[in-house]
């Protein structure tokens, strides 16, 4: 189905898409029908850069197994940053 | 057998009188034409529901696709144009049905049109079509697995069921649904079955074993060739009959 939900947040930072660099202000987060991902549904991010338009967007469609996976290695990259970087 | 049918991106008048994109699809020759309006689900304006229109016009239907994004993402990709769409909470239903009807207008002005127009859309365009029905005077519907007609509202989105609405469904309605979905479950299903029942609607009702979610979509893995053949099928008789 289309689950309708979305986690929308703040971001900033940049992203490369098909026209190059954008610089990202905020992301939605959901999980419904993918475009391309081969799969029923999928965990989405669309890092967005609203100035820009709907165009303005770098998309990821990732499974829901790999999209734990990157959350948790987000997490400890962070985490194990050496003192002073993070 | 002359075959010809022409497709084409054109502009009709939405809802609010708001000039919208939308595809047209329809057959060349000047014998009188049912007309269908063909609802796109939420993934977007795509080729793949374009190829649907492209489809109806072979069978001898007018079509349309009105771009129920192109407010929000005019000149977009389908997929640009449906995230910020979906970002937004999806399509208003009022401005749905001003849409539609803005499709149903085109279909009738033809000029082979035979003045009669159903609806058909798939999972969120699958309710779209319900809610066409109930609030548009229309000649069929068909609706393809359309959650939240039935069930609970889900907190923090905008869809709502509306089966309430039952009582102003204006024409027969064909719902082809998967026994494996769970948006909508089979007690959903059920539970538009009886108020289709309790209202004494002209309504036919397909449940496929072995299909879930999108078992028409050909680039999905949901995709199931068993029942969507012969959901075609039926459509085709239902419009047959009716448009």
């Amino acid at each position: 189905m289309c689950t309708y939900l979305t986690e929308k947040i703040e971001l900033s930072g940049s992203a490369k898409g098909a026209a190059g660099w954008i610089k990202v202000t905020d992301g939605s987060v959901y999980l419904d029908h993918p475009v391309h991902a081969p799969f029923g549904h999928s965990l989405n991010i669309d890092f967005l850069a609203p100035e820009l338009g709907p165009s303005g967007r770098v998309a990821v469609e990732l499974s829901q197994e790999s999209a734990r996976a990157l959350a948790k290695a987000i997490e400890a990259v962070l985490e194990s940053a050496p003192p002073g970087l993070v | 057998m002359y075959d010809a049918l022409f497709a084409e991106s054109i502009t009709i008048t939405g809802h609010g009188g708001d000039s919208i994109e939308a595809y047209s699809a329809r057959p060349l020759d000047s014998a009188p034409r049912g007309g269908v309006v063909v609802i796109h689900h939420m993934p977007g304006y795509d080729i793949q529901t374009k190829e649907i229109a492209r489809n109806f016009a072979a069978h001898g239907y007018n079509a349309v696709v009105p771009n129920l994004y192109h407010r929000e993402a005019p000149g977009a990709s389908p997929d640009d144009a449906a995230a910020t769409a979906r970002a937004q909470g999806g399509v208003p239903d009022d401005r749905l049905v001003g849409d539609v009807a803005g499709g149903v207008a085109y279909l009738k002005s033809l000029t082979n049109s035979d003045g009669k127009v159903g609806t058909i859309g798939y999972c969120s365009g699958g309710r779209q079509s319900f809610l066409a029905a109930v609030s548009l005077q229309l000649d069929a519907a068909v609706d393809c697995y359309g959650a939240f007609v039935t069930g609970e509202a889900r907190e923090g989105t905008t869809m709502v069921p509306i089966v309430d609405k039952t009582p102003t469904l204006s024409c027969p309605l064909l719902g082809l649904f998967g026994a494996d979905d769970q948006y909508p479950s089979p007690a959903q299903v059920d539970e538009l079955e009886e108020a289709l029942k309790a209202n004494g609607k002209t309504y036919e009702f397909h449940r496929y074993e072995g299909a879930g979610h999108a078992f028409f979509a050909t680039n999905r893995p949901s995709y199931r060739p068993e029942a969507a053949n012969d959901g075609w099928e039926k459509i085709f008789a239902f419009y047959g009959k009716y448009l």
